[in-house]
């Protein structure tokens, strides 16, 4: 059962103007502030690498529309009369962009690619929505008023009255799109070449009419029809192009268009890359790098991971959330000041105050690295400020170190157990990173079934495996690695070697010989046995070869890929704290409200409401009586019964031992108490009025939620 | 053959007119005699029906353009308000006028002020002893109007006292658009459908320069033997025609065959057509993508269609919202039970009730369910436990927007929506997969 549901909570803004807001926890203002702008700097720099990935991943797809667009009126332009043209002018180009089911994503698409075709094919570029567009002639109004505004915008402010014609009064027609076109057209080709700016040579003389249907599902079938019917009669004087946003499959246009709609229509198929890729990408480039210091727990990613996965397929909001725990780390860690570049923190480090002294040595990570040392040192970093400061830039930079070389083993181990039979560490590297954020990744039993596994890969896999590794430590930043790279190369080589040894080597004698022998199943089974026995003991070359490999890389795990809690300081960086992260972003309106009404403590903080265990306060909120004790009801609920006890409930709170002459009044007060309680559950989905009894409502819900 | 012939007109003018509407004499010169001469009136209103291109809009563009009456042409889905029609018919009436300056274009908001305006507009020097035609093409869209424009448009003559004719041009029988106020009945006409003969000499007289006529008509011949089973829309063959046009001469370009050898064009042409049918016709793939393919000669295999693309990637509670609602539309609520408790009991085999279920449920189509019977069948069938959080929500409000699953009733009933699940269940074994 269900109920009525709100709308999720708003996603926290993060536009404070000021850094007041960042003040909220106990520190001093100093830090906050300084906080506060190491979190701007940092996420800035973060928007603008997303957003550069974002670009870069449509580019192909960009590409091709372009060339689309500029193909697709080619005839308009030349005015070609030649036979074959007269049939296929006819048609109206249009382009079927498959974007997947992320929609939240598509804005960002759309107006990149609305930017991406003004700077190359058209200043003419209409956005339209199914929502702003029920009827034909919403549609033309929309598109009219985009279409004509931008042309007051290219013209300058010369001809500011036809801008302020309102839009009421332009007839909505295609025939004034038309004409309004024509002038258009006609003025920028007889304007003077000085006015000319840089217009008309990014575009043509008659530069194509773009329409772009943002959600090609919601509209409905009679707009969409009537205006392909109309444009296709006016497509000779009017360059029109059509772009079909599409999240599903591009089947709908057949679902939505008859065939005598769709006939004039000559579609081709553009599809996006899917929002898979995009993730990974973002992956690859902002969490996998050791360029941002912020650094996401393994918690919080699993958080934002499901989100992604379960739920929306939305990078945006998979971005969103990366922010909000970015400002959450910020806001209610003191210490986040450190996390910034390794130089600056080195010397913020330097200048802490003494309360961000103390707030390091009750850091537990910290607690763990000091009672590891000897007593004297203990002593001295428990009480110096100066030797701790000291010793806080070495953790920083150690963890720094850590982080460096993390990256490139991860990829090294990444590249060796995606190409598994059954992926038991996860396909993805984003799966692995978790895993190994978590806890020791040696230890999970996925990792000793993968190193198994890994143990019987075959050579010509082995060494192009090792042949990436080799390139992944070659381009990392890791100072340690020169070794590792050196040892990668002598497997590699060692292999080589191997091969023509194995050349060389003639096949010893074969056991089959002596098997053909033997007739006797006695026999036969015991010689099976003993060659196998023989296999064990005696490996081949190739195999301790193997083995060697593996146990290298299994060491280079060991000793890179620690857990991030193992580190001290490591809360500086990583956020960890996944249930804010939940709490926000995972809204389950349902369980909000239960919670509310059966313990109202919860959200109204009010002391004499705190209750312990299953007991009903009866200073609670009238509502918050009537809910608890409709919760001990069956399907239907007797009126009487319930007025009964929520009146005993009131009556022992107000008062204990009430003369009978003021009852008959407080009985129509907490009369109507009542039913204004009962009324209150019926507006929220508990309780509706049932017909089968007269007296009676009937329960919506079931069980305590 | 009847030629056309009329006293009012001059016989070359008639000549050009017949050999621009073939296969169209009888109803043209029908059309001539009830028009009668230039100032003469005629019927009040006409109408003209036929299925889909049969030549309505063409015969009538070309008899009046031809015999330079005085007319207007509208499309009544264009023109999608009663006002924007009505603004548009005196505008081109007006166009007629030459004395009449490029006047602005005149508010007309009621049929009222439509007749007194066409009064004056038709009142001028140049209109004055011609009849008028309006025509309205697809009028069918009138009766989506206000429920005065079409009876008004059929009395127009009466109203206005002007020597006008109406004449409507629609696809539909004229049953369909008696009002149940009663109305003028026009005199109607019906274009029939043209016959193979038909086709093919219409679609030869288009043939490129730089080939014989006959070259040309033995291809239409080859064309229409593959297509004509299917389609019949005369547009629609000739925009195949064109498409297909050039490979069926690739022989003669290349001088392995001359125009005459007919029977190794149509060796060389028939694979490919039947190629198109699936393609073309269809509109899966679009007609440049269609050339690009004949240049390469290149396997269609490599460029998909768009019905190839069905797969549609979703979250993964998504695809279990999905799967929940298409049980719950297809499977009977009684049978929940049965299916989604862990301890139902026992299940009484009841082969008759089996029998009748499946024969029915997936031929009915789809049931409305209300949303907690989905929200139960989800939590049984995902493995762990789903919290009813706010995204599973949005997801049901998506999967509506992307039209997966549809909405039963009206958007305001907050408290109990009812959906349906609108894919189908090859749709949902992929998602399943």
């Amino acid at each position: 059962g269900c109920f009525v549901f709100k709308p999720s909570p708003k996603k926290r803004k993060v536009s404070p103007e000021r850094a007041d807001q960042f003040q909220g926890s106990s520190s001093d203002s100093e830090d906050s502030k300084l906080r506060f702008v190491t979190y701007q700097a940092l996420w800035n720099q973060i928007k603008t690498e997303t957003e550069k990935i974002q670009e870069d991943f449509n580019k192909q797809l960009f590409d091709n529309l372009v060339s689309f667009l500029k193909r697709s009126h080619s005839s308009f332009q030349g005015k070609t009369t030649e036979w074959a043209c007269q049939v296929k002018s006819r048609e109206i180009p249009t382009a079927a962009l498959v974007l997947g089911v992320n929609v939240t994503d598509h804005d960002m698409t759309f107006r990149n690619l609305s930017e991406v075709l003004q700077n190359n094919i058209t200043p003419y570029l209409a956005l339209l929505e199914a929502k702003d567009c029920p009827g034909v002639k919403n549609l033309m109004q929309k598109l009219l008023g985009q279409l004509m505004n931008c042309s007051v915008d290219v013209d300058s402010l010369e001809d500011e009255d036809s801008g302020q014609v309102p839009q009421n009064r332009i007839r909505c027609s295609m025939t004034s799109l038309v004409h309004w076109y024509e002038s258009v057209t006609k003025k920028t080709d007889s304007e003077t070449p000085s006015k000319k700016r840089s217009f008309p040579s990014k575009h043509w003389q008659s530069p194509p009419v773009v329409v772009i249907f943002k959600d090609l599902e919601s509209f409905t079938t009679k707009v969409l029809q009537d205006f392909i019917i109309i444009s296709s009669q006016h497509i000779h004087e009017l360059p029109l192009v059509l772009i079909f946003g599409i999240a599903t499959s591009p089947m709908i246009i057949h679902n939505l268009l008859p065939h005598s709609v769709s006939s004039p229509l000559c579609i081709e198929l553009f599809q996006s890359l899917s929002c898979k890729d995009h993730l990974s990408t973002i992956i690859e480039k902002v969490l996998l790098t050791p360029q941002f210091p912020f650094k996401l727990g393994g918690k919080v990613l699993q958080v934002l991971f499901n989100i992604f996965l379960y739920h929306d397929f939305s990078v945006q909001n998979f971005i969103k959330g990366y922010q909000l725990s970015m400002v959450e780390h910020f806001y209610s860690q003191p210490l986040s000041v450190l996390c910034c570049q390794l130089a600056d923190a080195k010397m913020r480090a330097n200048t802490l105050s003494h309360d961000q002294c103390e707030n390091i040595r009750r850091l537990p990570s910290f607690r763990r690295y000091v009672e590891s040392q000897v007593s004297e040192k203990q002593i001295a970093l428990l009480t110096a400020d100066s030797c701790l400061k000291e010793t806080v830039q070495k953790l920083l930079e150690d963890l720094h170190v850590y982080q460096e070389n993390y990256v490139p083993v991860l990829r090294c181990l990444h590249v060796f157990t995606s190409s598994l039979p059954k992926y038991p560490l996860g396909k993805q590297i984003r799966e692995l990173h978790c895993t190994c954020l978590e806890d020791q990744v040696w230890e999970t039993e996925e990792y000793e079934s993968s190193l198994q596994l890994a143990r019987m890969l075959n050579k010509s896999d082995l060494v192009t495996m090792l042949q990436q590794c080799v390139e992944i430590f070659v381009s990392s930043s890791g100072k340690e690695f020169d070794k590792t790279v050196e040892k990668l190369r002598e497997f590699l080589t060692r292999f080589q070697t191997l091969e023509e040894a194995f050349q060389e080597r003639d096949v010893s004698a074969s056991p089959q010989k002596e098997l053909q022998k033997k007739t006797d199943l006695y026999h036969l089974q015991k010689t099976l046995l003993e060659l196998k026995e023989t296999r064990r003991s005696k490996l081949t070359r190739f195999e301790t070869l193997r083995l060697e490999v593996v146990d290298y890389l299994d060491s280079l795990v060991r000793k890179y890929l620690l857990p991030a809690d193992h580190k001290p300081l490591h809360e500086i960086v990583f956020f960890n704290t996944a249930s804010v992260l939940r709490e926000h972003l995972n809204a389950a309106p349902r369980i909000a409200v239960h919670a509310a009404l059966n313990n109202p403590y919860c959200y109204l903080k009010n002391k004499a409401l705190k209750s312990d265990g299953g007991s009903i306060s009866n200073k609670a909120p009238d509502i918050c009586l009537a809910y608890r004790l409709h919760l001990e009801c069956g399907r239907l609920i007797n009126l009487v019964d319930w007025l009964e006890a929520f009146s005993t409930v009131v009556m022992a709170a107000e008062r204990p031992n009430a003369d009978a002459a003021s009852s008959e009044q407080d009985d129509d007060i907490i009369h109507a108490r009542f039913i204004r309680a009962v009324s209150e559950l019926e507006l929220l989905g508990f309780i509706k009025p049932s017909k089968q009894k007269t007296d009676h409502v009937a329960r919506l819900t079931w069980g305590g939620c | 053959m009847p030629n056309l012939e009329h006293p009012a007109y001059p016989a070359d003018k008639l000549l050009q007119l017949e050999s621009l509407v073939p296969c169209r004499e009888s109803q043209v010169s029908l059309l001539l005699s009830i028009f009668g001469e230039r100032q003469q009136f005629s019927f009040p209103s006409i109408f003209i029906y036929g299925h889909t291109s049969s030549g309505k809009t063409y015969v009538m563009q070309t008899l009046l353009k031809t015999l330079e009456l005085p007319h207007v042409f509208v499309n009544c889905v264009e023109y999608f308000t009663s006002r924007l029609l009505l603004e548009e018919i005196l505008s081109q009436l007006q166009s007629y006028s030459s004395e009449a300056e490029q006047t602005s274009h005149v508010p007309c908001d009621t049929f009222n002020d439509f007749v007194r305006l066409f009064k004056q507009a038709a009142a001028s020097q140049e209109l004055q002893n011609q009849t008028v035609y309006v025509v309205l093409d697809r009028a069918e869209q009138l009766r989506e109007m206000e429920a005065n424009i079409l009876p008004a448009f059929l009395r127009l003559q009466e109203l206005t006292g002007r020597n006008v004719t109406v004449v409507l041009l629609s696809e539909i029988v004229w049953e369909l658009f008696r009002s149940s106020i009663g109305c003028f009945e026009p005199f109607t006409l019906y274009f029939p459908d043209y016959s193979i003969g038909h086709l093919q000499k219409i679609l030869s007289q288009n043939h490129p320069p730089s080939y014989s006529a006959d070259f040309y008509a033995a291809y239409i011949n080859i064309l229409l033997g593959v297509f004509y089973m299917v389609c019949r829309d005369l547009k629609e063959l000739q925009y195949l025609a064109v498409l297909n046009f050039s490979k069926y001469c690739e022989p003669v370009v290349r001088g392995e065959a001359n125009e005459r050898d007919s029977r190794k064009l149509w060796k060389n042409i028939e694979p490919h057509l039947k190629k198109a049918m699936q393609t073309v016709y269809l509109r899966e793939i679009s007609s440049s993508q269609w050339e690009r393919l004949q240049h390469d000669d290149g396997e269609p295999g490599q460029l998909k269609g768009l019905s190839a693309h069905t797969h549609v990637e979703l979250p993964y509670y998504s695809k279990f919202l999905l799967i929940a609602a298409y049980l719950a539309s297809y499977n009977p609520v009684r049978t929940d039970k049965r299916f989604f408790v862990k301890h139902h009991g026992k299940i009484r085999k009841t082969k008759f009730m089996k029998k009748h279920e499946k024969t029915s449920n997936h031929l009915l189509g789809p049931k409305p369910f209300p949303l907690d019977r989905l929200l139960a069948i989800l939590y049984s069938i995902v493995d762990s436990r789903v919290v009813p959080t706010a995204h599973i929500f949005s997801q049901i409000t998506s999967l509506v927007t992307l039209q997966l699953l549809s909405m039963v009733g009206h958007n305001d009933h907050l408290d109990r929506p009812r959906y349906k699940c609108t894919v189908s269940l090859d749709f949902i074994r992929a998602i399943a997969r």
